[in-house]
């Protein structure tokens, strides 16, 4: 494999540049996915016949090509940002409900029963005891899809939405494989440096859990 | 509402259009190619995976690594890989080989959990019986983290179906073609038709594994499992 050290070198600014855009258009839709699935896992939580339909909903997203579902949102919402984030927010969700279900599932009874004893009201146990309890395993899901989300919005140049696909899909074209690796590499920069940060987050979220995790 | 009813109407109307069902532009061919690149990409990445895993769970040693490893395979885009390797040389290989790379790591992280999750009184009581360390791992290890490797196989293959599209932007056909053509000649019904397509195999996919569950897996184990 020949690599163009000196074309890279050139190309800083304008790599950079991508990278930006690329963590933009994977991180949001993370983020919307987040916002959507914590108030639907509590609803399923609540009332556990919402939960299959949900996982069946959630499972015939992953099944869709991201590419073809790109295409879907052409028509609703043109060549713009949202047609990538739209479907990337849908794939994050089949990752996070699950898991926002199954962390607040793994909140035992007495722990719950503890929480009511001292007085607390629904509403205040999940936010002081169910939620937090919930964290690793809500994080252990937001990991798998960043990482997936940053290594999918390659594909969304397709639709001409720029990032590091843009540098893959020129690279290809011009037959230069200086281009599509160095786009390549960064994106599996980026995603293995945001399940860090991730990681690190959820040791600062959950102090009380490091020496549960570790052993 | 009338927007889905097009869209289902354009679905049926390709569908039924003779012409797409012969040659090698036709939904048979196309289909089998989609079959054959995930199919083959999938019992690859089970070898890969399923001896890892139950090497790396059996015996407790390398998790980390393994972890790590399956996780850096996640962050690796597909599309990228494909792209990189068949500039390098231009066969079906490199999207195989890239496939590969997508299907391993849930299957290697499923059957390592699935495998360290076994209670550890369970395989004490095994080789209180006499079981050899291959017997434990035969006969109560790997029945009792089946549940969880059948899943992760299943995470695999919905992933190796709907990924196998991307085969199609280097030229290597599979059910893809028609998202890509759909795209390049602004023909939607194409897209509709090749998604759909796409969308139905998963299905499949997902019924397969569940009838697979029901075979494989000890009734004593089908109560308690989670049943997703």
């Amino acid at each position: 494999m020949d690599i163009d050290w000196g074309w890279i070198g050139e190309h800083t600014d304008t790599l950079t540049e991508h990278a930006l855009i690329h963590l933009r258009l994977a991180l949001l839709p993370v983020l919307f996915g987040l916002v959507i699935s914590l108030p639907v896992g509590m609803l399923c939580r609540r009332w556990a016949w919402l939960y299959p339909p949900a996982l069946t909903v959630s499972n015939i997203f992953y099944a869709i090509p991201s590419l073809a579902l790109f295409m879907v949102f052409i028509q609703y919402t043109g060549l713009t940002a949202s047609t990538v984030m739209i479907p990337l927010t849908l794939y994050s969700l089949s990752v996070l409900v699950p898991n926002v279900v199954d962390g607040l599932a793994s909140v035992s009874d007495p722990v719950r029963q503890a929480a009511t004893a001292m007085g607390f009201g629904p509403l205040r146990r999940l936010l002081q005891v169910e939620l937090p309890i919930a964290v690793p395993i809500v994080i252990a899901g937001t990991r798998v899809a960043a990482v997936s989300s940053i290594s999918l919005v390659a594909v969304g140049q397709l639709i001409g939405q720029g990032g590091l696909g843009y540098d893959i899909i020129r690279g290809y074209q011009l037959q230069f494989q200086t281009q599509i690796v160095a786009a390549t590499v960064l994106i599996v920069l980026l995603a293995l440096v945001t399940d860090a940060i991730l990681v690190t987050v959820q040791r600062l979220l959950t102090p009380w859990a490091r020496a549960r995790m570790t052993s | 509402m009338n927007e889905l009813w097009n869209q289902i109407d354009l679905f049926w109307t390709w569908l039924t259009t003779s012409s797409q069902w012969h040659g090698g532009d036709g939904i048979p061919h196309r289909l089998l190619q989609h079959v054959y690149y995930s199919g083959v990409a999938l019992v690859c990445a089970a070898v890969i995976g399923l001896a890892l895993g139950l090497l790396v769970g059996h015996t407790g040693r390398g998790g980390f690594l393994a972890i790590s490893l399956a996780n850096v395979a996640r962050a690796v885009p597909t599309f990228g890989l494909v792209l990189i390797v068949v500039v390098i040389e231009y066969s079906i290989t490199p999207v195989l080989v890239a496939l590969v790379a997508l299907a391993v790591p849930p299957i290697l992280v499923n059957t390592f959990e699935g495998i360290r999750g076994v209670d550890a009184d369970a395989k004490d009581a095994a080789s209180g019986m006499g079981m050899t360390g291959w017997g434990v791992l035969w006969r109560v290890e790997l029945p009792m983290a089946l549940p969880l490797i059948l899943l992760g196989m299943r995470t695999s293959a919905i992933q190796v179906v709907a990924t196998a599209t991307i085969a199609a932007y280097p030229g290597f056909g599979g059910l893809g073609r028609y998202i890509i053509d759909g795209l390049a000649r602004n023909d939607y019904q194409l897209v509709v038709g090749g998604t759909v397509l796409v969308v139905l195999l998963a299905l499949i996919v997902q019924a397969a594994f569940a009838a697979l569950r029901r075979l494989l897996l000890s009734p004593g184990l089908l109560g308690s499992a989670r049943s997703s």
